[in-house]
């Protein structure tokens, strides 16, 4: 049947001894779609599952350890502490899948937050004005960023460095040394201390069914106008599945009162359908559009993708205000949480980000990972502070523990490609 | 002689003060194959890099079917019908068969990549060459072998139903059998209709797969002639300079 599309250029017979390859692998039968994951995870493409299990056994021993730890209130208290790492790491994603790195993309959001919170004292700007100002401030060190590295050819390490120590000093010019400013506007203290509504978090959860469900059924339907094979509707359909119950089973947990006798608190935190969001429609443009794709190829061989006519470094350029922007972002949910900003606010957590990334699996040599794999890469360091935070360790005992995941999975990382290299899987 | 495709005329490259290309012609027919040889420096992937609108020429002119076209991006090259395979491949490990053989030109609707379309045509430019080791079209680039690799960056050229396959070293990375798969797959390419460029070190390739020898000298092109009307030996004198040729229309 393949004979039958249309050419344009000279007719080429196609050999009919020579098997077609649609239908194999992946997007073959069930059979066919294990194997072609299990030779992938063999040859150490393990993508997120290394953090999967790690995230089970640290939840497995924390809830033993401290039985406060699987309460609903530290439940909701964790997706309110992972939020701002999460968005942090989603937002490195795009620019570690370069094999680039962005060390300043936490004093970014530290500059933009001072900004924002001086702008929206009392008697300054109206809030959603300041919004656009610190999304502005991304934009701006996103694209210095993104020039000398993509137009001069700057290594990013060097030039996020750099501005990691200059916007310090401009926050302490813009803040003053121990100053600390109040946030003030209550739609951006709500994202992380307001609830949605019972019945309002089941119908996230209907909604996210509903788009996931949809976008595979305009696929599926799709694949066969074009003659080439479906997977099977069950694969489809387990995942599909796996996403309800999780979905259901956090729904269910959160929407119970976790509140005291004489004020009620349940629902899912408001800033968890925002990362959703967020979540969602980054995957779609990583996955989906030309811009996504045309950056892992970059991660992948800059130089066949400029052979192949990319623009390479617009694509760059743009990917570091993209990161710079969505740290902005991450910035409103860290405010939100703290409810204030002073000179060292965003110092921190930028390594924590790289490390949420890294450790969900994504690549610091570039080319491989998705967004969903920060997510899950953040929590589990989320998960760990907030574990040993339960269990009485002090902050040291945290830090440490953090950095040698973060240097376990970077191991994992080059011991993966090391592999891959080798057998070629 | 019918019309070539491609017909370069007094092309000329420099880089700095040094001359790469001092005034090269080329004709390229469709249905032939056309080697173009030479020692290293003569010039010839400089001559291939413009073609392809990586790096423009300075001077000269560039005919296709006969009329003046100007070269300065490959997606001008692309859109003109001409396509390179390079010696290190150009594909990118990360990204599966399908992802590679469309990068830069994937099928869109409405506003996202149409991957079914995208897959079957793919499958169909496998089929068309013949390729029967690869197991699935979205296995990693990564995953395959030298030979493999090759033909999914050949394969890149058919599924856009190129008029001008430029390959650059093709066999050079390869083993015996593959070789012969690869030049195999060569002749099919030009037997469909296709005008195709081949870049060789390797002279036993070159006869047993050209129909027209071209050979650049320091940036000249000193020979141009048909296989069947020389021999190695001769072809060796006109690379190293030992021979040179006046008579160059063929």
């Amino acid at each position: 049947m393949s004979t039958e599309i249309e050419s344009e250029g000279p007719a080429i017979e196609v050999d009919k001894e020579a098997p077609s390859l649609l239908g194999k692998g992946a997007h073959g039968g069930v059979r066919d779609a294990m194997a072609a994951y299990l030779r992938r995870v063999r040859g150490g493409d393990m993508g997120p599952l290394p953090a999967v299990g790690g995230l089970v056994v640290l939840v497995v021993i924390f809830a033993s350890a401290n039985p406060l730890f699987l309460t609903e209130r530290n439940i909701a208290n964790l997706f309110t502490q992972a939020a701002p790492l999460v968005t942090l790491g989603m937002a490195l994603v795009f620019v570690l899948l370069l094999g680039e790195i962005d060390l300043s993309a936490g004093v970014t959001f530290g500059v933009a937050m001072g900004v924002f919170v001086k702008l929206t004292q009392p008697g300054g700007m109206p809030w959603p004005l300041a919004v656009l100002v610190a999304l502005g401030i991304g934009f701006v060190v996103g694209a210095s960023i993104g020039f000398f590295v993509a137009r001069i050819g700057v290594p990013s390490f060097v030039v996020s460095l750099g501005l990691f120590l200059g916007l310090q000093g401009v926050m302490l010019v813009i803040i003053g040394a121990g100053g600390t400013y109040r946030l003030i506007p209550a739609p951006i203290k709500a994202i992380q201390n307001r609830n949605l509504p019972p019945w309002a978090g089941w119908l996230m959860l209907g909604l996210i069914l509903a788009v996931l469900l949809g976008v595979a059924l305009v696929d599926r339907q799709r694949r066969a106008a074009s003659g080439a094979p479906n997977p099977p509707v069950s694969i489809m359909a387990a995942k599909l599945g796996v996403i309800a119950v999780l979905g259901a089973g956090l729904v269910f947990y959160l929407n119970q009162n976790r509140g005291t006798a004489a004020r009620t608190l349940e629902g899912i935190p408001i800033v968890v359908p925002v990362v959703l969001v967020i979540l969602m429609i980054g995957t779609y443009v990583l996955d989906r559009t030309r811009f996504g794709r045309y950056i892992y190829a970059i991660g992948g061989n800059a130089e066949a993708a400029r052979r192949a006519g990319v623009n390479v470094p617009l694509i760059k350029w743009s990917a570091f205000v993209v990161c710079s922007m969505l740290a902005v972002v991450a910035g409103f949910f860290f405010i939100s949480r703290v409810g204030s900003a002073d000179a060292s606010t965003g110092r921190e957590i930028v390594l924590s980000g790289v490390a949420a990334a890294v450790v969900g699996g994504v690549s610091l040599f570039g080319g491989r990972g998705r967004l969903v794999h920060a997510v899950i890469g953040a929590t589990v360091i989320a998960v760990i502070t907030n574990g040993l935070g339960l269990l009485g360790f002090s902050a040291g005992a945290n830090l440490a523990v953090s950095g040698g995941v973060l240097v376990l999975a970077a191991t994992v990382d080059a011991l993966a490609r090391k592999r891959s290299g080798a057998i070629g899987v | 002689m019918s019309q070539p495709i491609v017909e370069l005329r007094g092309v000329t490259k420099s880089f700095g003060p040094v001359e790469v290309l001092k005034g090269v012609d080329l004709t390229a027919e469709a249905g032939r194959v056309t080697a173009l040889v030479g020692d290293n420096g003569a010039g010839k992937s400089t001559l291939i890099k413009g073609l392809a609108g990586v790096q423009p020429y300075d001077g000269g002119e560039v005919l296709f079917a006969g009329e003046a076209v100007s070269l300065h991006h490959p997606r001008e090259a692309a859109r003109l019908g001409i396509e390179v395979v390079y010696q290190d491949l150009a594909l990118c490990d990360n990204l599966d068969i399908v992802q590679n053989m469309f990068l830069g030109r994937e099928e869109m609707a409405t506003g996202t990549f149409d991957e079914g379309r995208m897959e079957a045509e793919a499958a169909r430019a496998l089929q068309t060459l013949s390729v029967k080791t690869v197991k699935s079209l979205r296995q990693k680039v990564a995953s395959l072998s030298g030979g493999q690799r090759q033909t999914v960056a050949i394969a890149r050229s058919v599924v856009k139903q190129a008029k001008v396959v430029i390959l650059d070293e093709p066999t050079a990375a390869l083993g015996v059998a593959q070789t012969a798969q690869v030049l195999d797959l060569v002749r099919r390419l030009a037997d469909s209709g296709v005008a195709v460029i081949i870049i060789s070190h390797n002279l036993q390739d070159v006869f047993a797969v050209a129909d027209d020898i071209n050979v650049l000298y320091l940036g000249t092109m000193t020979a141009r002639i048909q296989a069947k009307d020389t021999s190695p030996d001769d072809v060796v004198g006109y690379i190293t300079g030992t021979k040179t040729m006046t008579e160059v229309q063929a």
